[in-house]
């Protein structure tokens, strides 16, 4: 009787450890890493793991493996054990259980073969955790898990120092600017180049007055939250000025009701700043409807009926401009746009008799107003350009030695920081996973050379 | 004053900064959207204020029978028939969970009457609009495209070798200048014109001809055969001759001038306005340009 208990003890952990073999045959993957994600409020870590030797495959066959299920469980932290859904292996030791059942805990994510990467999403700012990843195969076998070497603990960022050189530019310009201002404030002599476009508006306004005709104004077709309907408006400041002061007829068609409200109000104030309030007209100024063909169907009309002598058209457009411009050419409007939609630069160029090209929009307010701080903000502007265009010629001059001169270790690092640190968002220190693929690929070119014979032609 | 001018002053300065900072700080990076969003409720609220003003301006021209009158009547029965149709979701069905409630329809159901004005009635009438462009491009190019002057007259020969580039008859005219399959099928039997067809185009594509794959062959494993014809196909898509006669094809030409002074020109005038626009809203926040509130005053 005690051989046959024995026996049969012997036959159930025979058949139970040939289950669990059978069950685990996969390779796992190796090498599992667990970085914070940087520049973020801590919500994100990056799992990276080296592909298991299974995942190859056989070409012949099925592949073995489908892809890498991830797992996590909360470290023990200062403050005890801090549980999310997860347990620890035990309060003492940080680790996943050795009776880890893949049966009863369910993978934070998984990805299919061929990646070896994963963002967890849904991590908590301040506490640790402990990855695994396991390969998964058909049938949901699994392979042992390969648990990272150490928990980590997830950080939110105050700041975002892949945009610091954004930040850093942006300051540069903006110091400028407002150095200018400072400068013209104190009575600094500010010179600015003629913008005939703007020269072209007291001209516009007057000819409207003398032919006895309205002054149309169209201020583009987006709300008011966008930075050039605002500026838009800040010229209309400046027309409206204009035509209080030669008695012209001011019409202002919008696609936005607070546009509308904007434009009223901005009208009425320089009305009643160049004394005229009783010209000063509400009903000028009016909402037509939200929808692109709508409106531009509402201004051809007004366009045709009222045959302004004048048109404006200061704003973000889209396929609408061409039409604008074309209806108000038929009627013999003198035309002048300004706007900072490049694909619609050459319609308005094509069209108008006068057209502000990008910067030279922003620039109609300072211009037309005279006021000095205004104008000292355009001298910085022009200094802005002048350090893009020096940037600019420096990183030609650098990417070209990079590409002419292969081996030289100083400019491939110099292109590598502009293009991925400058202009992109690695922050101050260059990647040194990049810079590492920079010297091996040196390396190797010089060592190519050194076995070239002399003389066979090589690269020099 | 204050409450015109001194306060939006402040609120225009403090979110401006906080919506700048929101970039830069990634525990406030959805306070944008969320601003974003109070805006858009802003906007909808507003959307009374010009519907009312519609509704005045239209009856006013209507009461006092102004030029184009008619005109009113048409938009204040289109405005008002799609107003009530969308908001009482006349002829829509109801949800089935709730069958007798007609406002549990969805806004646009497909067949209802609300659906049918936009079908039918809205994109047709935009889609005639937007037509139009096709005429008015014509007209505004018989203008600009004329050659009064030496700028003028690169515009038009620009603007001709890029229209031309886009359709077929610039291919057609430039058909006898070389390519890489009239190279292929002149040059090669049929047994090997695959091969050097994918050689040549790695080589187009700036593909070192040591680092060529060709039907998961690598080249150092190639046959010698096939190193010779890799390196005479290299050979001659690298030649000068090809490369100019190549790109003397229209739609090669036409790529080149977009890809290159277009692209500069363009790149130019971004670099603009993105000074453009960082100006202008320092002028907002800092409250120098108090224009958009009335008066610089």
């Amino acid at each position: 009787m005690r051989y046959a208990v024995g026996l049969m003890l012997v036959v159930v952990m025979a058949w139970a450890t040939q289950s669990f073999a059978a069950a685990i045959t996969l390779a796992p993957p190796t090498d599992v890493m667990v970085e914070d994600v940087p520049d973020d409020i801590g919500t994100q870590m990056l799992v990276k793991w080296a592909a298991s030797p299974d995942e190859t495959g056989d070409a012949s066959g099925p592949r073995a493996l489908s892809g890498y299920a991830i797992f996590r469980i909360v470290a023990q932290t200062g403050d005890g054990l801090e549980s999310i859904g997860e347990q620890a292996a035990n309060e003492s030791e940080i680790g996943f259980p050795a009776n880890f059942s893949f049966e009863d805990v369910q993978p934070i994510g998984s990805v299919s073969y061929g990646r070896t990467e994963f963002v967890d999403e849904n991590v908590e700012a301040g506490t640790s955790y402990l990855y695994a990843v396991a390969a998964t195969g058909p049938g949901g076998t699994f392979s042992p898990l390969a648990v990272a070497g150490m928990a980590v603990t997830a950080q939110m960022e105050f700041f975002n120092e892949g945009k610091l050189w954004f930040l850093i530019i942006m300051l540069v310009i903006s110091l400028v600017i407002i150095g200018f201002v400072w400068h013209a404030k104190r009575g600094g002599e500010i010179k600015v180049r003629t913008i005939a476009g703007l020269e072209a508006v007291s001209e516009a306004v007057g000819r409207a007055t003398e032919m006895g005709k309205p002054v149309l104004f169209v201020p583009g077709i987006l709300d008011i939250n966008d930075i050039q309907t605002v500026a838009g408006i800040t010229v209309l400041s400046n027309v409206a000025k204009t035509a209080a002061q030669y008695d012209a007829q001011l019409k202002v068609p919008t696609a936005r009701s607070l546009v509308m409200t904007t434009a009223r109000e901005t009208v009425e104030a320089a009305y009643l700043g160049q004394g005229r309030p009783d010209a000063y007209n509400e009903d000028n100024i009016y909402y037509l409807t939200d929808e692109q063909f709508g409106y531009t169907a509402g201004v051809q009309g007004v366009m045709v009926r009222e045959e302004p002598a004048a048109c404006f058209y200061m704003g973000a457009f889209y396929a609408e401009s061409l039409i604008l411009a074309e209806t108000a050419n038929s009627i013999g409007a003198i035309q002048v746009a300004g706007t900072a939609m490049p694909s619609q630069l050459p319609f308005f160029v094509a069209a108008c008799d006068y057209t502000l090209i990008g910067e030279e929009f922003f620039a109609a307010s300072a211009y037309l107003s005279h006021d000095p701080e205004q104008l000292g903000s355009l001298k910085g502007q022009d200094v802005g350009k002048v350090i893009a265009a020096a940037l600019l010629v420096v990183g030609c001059i650098i990417a070209t030695l990079a590409v002419t001169l292969d081996t030289w270790r100083g400019w491939q690092i110099a292109e590598l920081y502009i293009k991925d640190n400058i202009l992109g968002d690695e922050g101050l220190e260059p990647n040194e996973e990049k810079v590492k693929i920079i010297d091996a690929d040196i390396a190797a070119e010089l060592e190519s050379r050194a076995l070239q014979p002399e003389g066979s032609g090589g690269d020099s | 004053m204050i409450a015109k001018r001194t306060i939006p002053l402040v609120i225009a300065a403090l979110v401006g900064v906080l919506m700048v900072a929101t970039y830069f700080v990634p525990y406030t990076e959805q306070w944008g959207a969320d601003a974003m969003e109070m805006f858009i409720i802003l906007a909808a609220a507003a959307m009374v204020l010009g519907a009312g003003n519609l509704l005045l301006l239209n009856l006013s021209k209507i009461s006092n029978r102004r030029p184009g009158w008619g005109y009113a009547v048409i938009t204040l029965l289109a405005f008002f028939a799609t107003l009530i149709i969308g908001l009482l979701k006349i002829g829509a069905l109801p949800t089935p969970s709730a069958p007798g409630n007609a406002w549990t329809a969805p806004v646009v159901q497909e067949g209802s009457p609300f659906w049918w004005i936009y079908k039918y009635g809205l994109v047709p009438l935009t889609a005639t609009m937007f037509a139009m462009l096709a005429f008015y491009i014509a007209s505004a190019a018989f203008r600009a495209f004329r050659a009064k002057n030496v700028e003028a007259t690169l515009l038009l020969g620009t603007a001709f070798i890029v229209l031309l580039g886009q359709v077929y008859a610039g291919v057609w005219l430039t058909d006898f200048l070389p390519t890489l399959e009239s190279y292929v099928v002149a040059s090669f039997p049929d047994a090997s014109r695959d091969f050097v067809l994918a050689v040549g185009m790695q080589v187009k594509s700036g593909v070192p001809l040591d680092a060529i794959v060709v039907n998961g062959v690598a080249y150092a494993d190639m046959t010698a055969e096939h190193h010779e014809l890799a390196l005479q196909t290299s050979d001659y898509i690298g030649g000068w001759w090809y490369q100019l006669l190549n790109g003397l094809r229209l739609e090669n030409l036409t790529q080149v001038i977009l890809d290159v002074p277009q692209k500069a020109g363009n790149r130019a005038i971004m670099i603009g306005i993105a000074l453009g626009i960082v100006s202008t809203s320092l002028k907002v926040i800092l409250g120098v340009d108090r224009s958009y509130l009335g008066s610089a005053d």
